[in-house]
């Protein structure tokens, strides 16, 4: 493990010597992911995963701590920081590709294959041969109306009720963490902690919002997961959508955290603007969301 | 883009830990790029030796060796790990050796997250290969996953999903890894326009691979959310189409058959020049050219689905921008052969391998236009011709530059030369052998030959056993690679700093071997004009 003998030249590139923390990582995810896979496949119970679970966060944390630390100590200079900004907005980009695979499957099942079960155009065979009964329109749970009713109904959750309001709460949560930014770089520490606060409240806030409507969906109107094209796509959207949310209220909480450490200068504070940046994807993914999912 | 000098975090820098945790621990570009080439070296004989038992099942007609469901995981692993544990990674380890070199680059810009990326992999192709192991053995739907065959797999299809998503997540990191470099680690002076087209098709790469990767996790997420929690993507009944699994999958699988040989047009643009002994004809249409090729990389995928059903407006389009990309893919061909036009030729292993490629990346990319036509492809589909041409761009076109690459560069890395000879014995049995395993198979498909089975009709008997030779011979004369690597790096004649006459390039001003940290302080405006005799009289300024 690197270790700094004398005190840091800022005016060169920082390069590493050696670390942990990746072979620790990589065994993590291996021992999560067969965790899973056995869990799935019912060889035994969730242990394994549970392991990798704990591995993971212990690699996370390390290898946070480390980087922190050193920059602390002023290790990194301005190519360094380029670095690390550069590496961040392309992994953003990666994960809005992520989001388009799933994006993808809505507007395809909306726009093509729905309707040609229902028999559109050329595929009338489909109604005349495969399901009479079926009138293909948006939402649907498919001609075999899947889904845990035995009549097969299902309700979905309205655009303008709590959906709305978390479109706000997310909003306004762009707006404070804008604040807090320009708190930061104004060297107001005060306002800066209490929007930074704000922001990452009003993240969880959204996400036990959302977990509750996850519930009333699930109890009371019949959408689950499994209920057809519409379940699939509102839960694997909206699920990896909250996750994500999830994990950035994590991050703006330890941004906070570090906040009140005195971590951060008005010049340098590469890991507040990731975190931001991030949060302001979460944000966009769910106008997305709100747009497409919920509203038409 | 610019970088002073490096800090060091320990006093003498060239201290590194001994044994095994140097390689676990490492955050050494060169390091990480040799672990990535052995790694692949690895992957290359686990999926060659899978090839093997395809080819002897397929000597003769009728079911002699193995039983069909084990075939069919022999073609599908042959594929995960030739595409994502060979040519991937030998790709990916070529750039963390070549590209801070050539850059003038003290190391790859996020050095701890380089290390990840390597290590991930080793753990995604054991829960992979864990596969054999369990109920049901190891996954034989296809490398293209499609369902509802899939689906329908044993207790390996979730191993097989995870593996993909440590794949995936290695090759992100990578990718990211190198655009940073790339786009803030260039020494001063060496602009855009002067950076060598390794560099280039890689950073070209690399912005593929980001693109395209997390859709290939998305997909094969909703094959697990549909196998094991009951949505339904992919499943009629509930309103999803199997269709669509290929529309998803085929939007990352063709940017991915760019991933595997853009880096291979840049690796032929070094060499062809070093040994024709002239600068690389039209170095910025060769920029440009492949700029092109990526970005119709990305609206041409259903060209993988013509007998799916799709709308005759799908046919045309797919159809003809497929046709598009032989303009770019033609631009470079042309330019290569002009590079070569008048040039003084020598032909040493590197430059051999890439004529070799020449020729036959260029007939697979003609067999590609065939099956671009879309009513053509009707007869095509599914048939062994689909196999040749793919194999003709995969294994002349991306692993002989590979090969190019190592031989090309290895005398950089270990200070050696190589057993020449031995290496030109190499290349011969490789060229012949590898049309002799090959070529037959496009008369095999165009006679109605299926895809994918382990018995077949007497009429194709001949030319599945001449395949077969070719395929014995093409796989044990690839056992001549290691033996002249290994001996290569134990010892043998001091190689110069500019191992090749003609070569040009920040590289070949680093002694060789290249000492463990170079760049520290960056190369001078002076050595960057000096390797830059591709440029033209515009990228001089650029
Ligand atoms: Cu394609």
């Amino acid at each position: 493990m690197s270790q700094s003998h004398a005190p840091p030249d800022s005016s060169k590139y920082y390069l590493p010597h050696g670390t942990p923390w990746p072979i620790i990582g990589s065994v993590a995810l291996f021992t999560t992911m067969l965790g899973v896979a056995a869990w799935l496949n019912e060889w035994f119970g969730p242990e394994m995963f549970a392991l990798g679970l704990t591995l993971l966060a212990v690699m996370f944390v390390g290898w946070f701590r480390t980087v922190i630390g050193e920059n602390q100590q002023g290790v990194y200079n301005l190519d360094v920081d380029r670095s690390f900004r550069m590496g961040m907005i392309w992994f953003i980009f990666s994960e809005v590709m992520f989001f388009a695979a799933f994006f993808g499957a809505l507007f395809y099942s909306r726009t093509l294959s729905v309707p040609w079960i229902g028999g559109e155009g050329v595929k009338v065979f489909d109604k005349i041969f495969l399901w009479q009964n079926y009138d293909a329109a948006w939402p649907t749970n498919g001609p075999a109306h899947l889904g845990p009713r035995a009549d097969g109904s299902f309700e979905v959750i309205p655009a303008f009720g709590v959906p709305a309001l978390n479109t706000a709460i997310l909003l306004t949560s762009g707006i404070t963490v804008t604040i807090a930014h320009h708190a930061l770089k104004a060297g107001n520490r005060t306002v800066l902690k209490v929007f930074l606060a704000l922001t990452f409240l009003l993240g969880f806030l959204f996400v036990s919002l959302q977990a509750k409507e996850y519930g009333e969906a699930y109890m009371h109107k019949g959408l689950q997961l499994s209920t057809g094209i519409y379940g699939s796509t509102f839960f694997m959207l909206t699920g990896f959508h909250g996750l994500h949310v999830t994990i950035g209220a994590i991050m703006l909480t330890i941004i906070w955290l570090r906040t009140l450490r005195g971590h951060f200068t008005p010049t340098r504070h590469f890991g507040f603007e990731a975190v931001a940046w991030y949060w302001h994807f979460v944000d966009v993914v769910w106008l997305g969301l709100f747009i497409f999912v919920y509203w038409i | 883009m610019a970088y002073s000098a490096t800090a060091e975090s320990h006093d003498h820098h060239d201290h590194r830990p001994s044994g095994i945790w140097r390689w676990l621990s490492t955050t050494n570009h060169k390091d990480i790029g040799t672990l990535y080439l052995i790694f692949a070296g690895v992957m290359f004989f686990v999926g060659g030796s899978m090839a093997m038992v395809i080819r002897l099942e397929l000597f003769k007609p009728g079911m002699q060796f193995v039983d069909p469901a084990f075939f069919n995981s022999m073609t599908t692993v042959h594929a995960l790990a030739m595409i994502f544990g060979g040519v991937m990674p030998a790709w990916v380890g070529l750039a963390n050796w070549m590209i801070p070199l050539q850059v003038g680059a003290p190391d790859m810009a996020l050095p701890r997250m380089n290390n990840f990326s390597f290590w991930l992999l080793p753990f995604a192709f054991t829960l992979l290969l864990i596969g054999f192991f369990v109920p049901g053995g190891a996954p034989a739907g296809g490398w293209t996953l499609y369902p509802p065959l899939v689906l329908q797999g044993g207790d390996s299809f979730p191993l097989a999903v995870f593996a993909i998503h440590l794949m995936g997540a290695s090759s992100i990191m990578g990718a990211i890894n190198v655009i940073v470099t790339i786009m803030n680690m260039r020494a001063p002076g060496m602009t855009l326009l002067r950076m060598p087209l390794f560099v280039w098709t890689w950073l070209i790469t690399a912005y593929l691979l980001i693109a395209v990767m997390p859709v290939l996790a998305g997909a094969v997420t909703m094959l697990l959310t549909d196998h094991f929690f009951g949505t339904s993507f992919f499943s009629a009944s509930g309103g999803g189409d199997p269709v669509m699994f290929q529309h998803v999958f085929w939007f990352f699988g063709h940017p991915e058959v760019y991933i595997l040989i853009l880096p291979a047009f840049g690796v032929v643009s070094e060499v062809i020049p070093t040994f024709s002994r002239k600068p690389l004809f039209g170095y910025e249409a060769m920029v440009y050219a492949t700029a092109s090729i990526a970005f119709l990389s990305f609206i041409v995928w259903a060209h993988h689905m013509f007998t799916v059903g799709m709308p005759l407006a799908g046919e045309l389009f797919f159809m003809l921008s497929t046709m598009l990309i032989a303009i770019p893919t033609g631009v470079k061909v042309f330019n290569w052969s002009a590079t070569m036009w008048k040039g003084s030729l020598t032909f040493e292993p590197p430059m051999l391998f890439c004529l070799a490629f020449l020729f036959l990346f260029t007939i697979g990319g003609f067999s590609g236009l065939m099956l671009a036509i879309a009513p053509a492809d009707f007869q095509y589909q599914d048939t062994y011709f689909v196999v040749a041409h793919f194999h003709y761009v995969l294994v002349p076109g991306s692993i002989f530059t590979i090969i190019a690459a190592v031989y090309y560069w290895l005398p950089k890395w270990t200070g050696h030369m190589y057993n020449m000879t031995l290496a030109k014995w190499h290349f011969w049995l490789s060229t012949i052998f590898v049309n002799v395993l090959f070529f037959p198979q496009h008369f095999l498909g165009l006679a109605g030959m299926p895809r994918r089975i382990p018995d077949y009709a007497t009429q194709f008997a001949d030319w599945n056993m001449v395949s077969s030779i070719g395929g014995f011979g093409f796989g044990l004369s690839q056992l001549l690679f290691p033996y002249i690597v290994i001996k290569c790096i134990r010892g043998g004649e001091k190689a110069a700093a500019r191992v090749w006459e003609g070569a040009h390039g920040l590289e070949w001003e680093l002694p060789s071997p290249t000492p463990y940290h170079t760049w520290e302080t960056p190369p001078s405006i002076a050595l960057i004009h000096k390797g830059g005799e591709h440029w033209t009289e515009d990228g001089d300024d650029a």
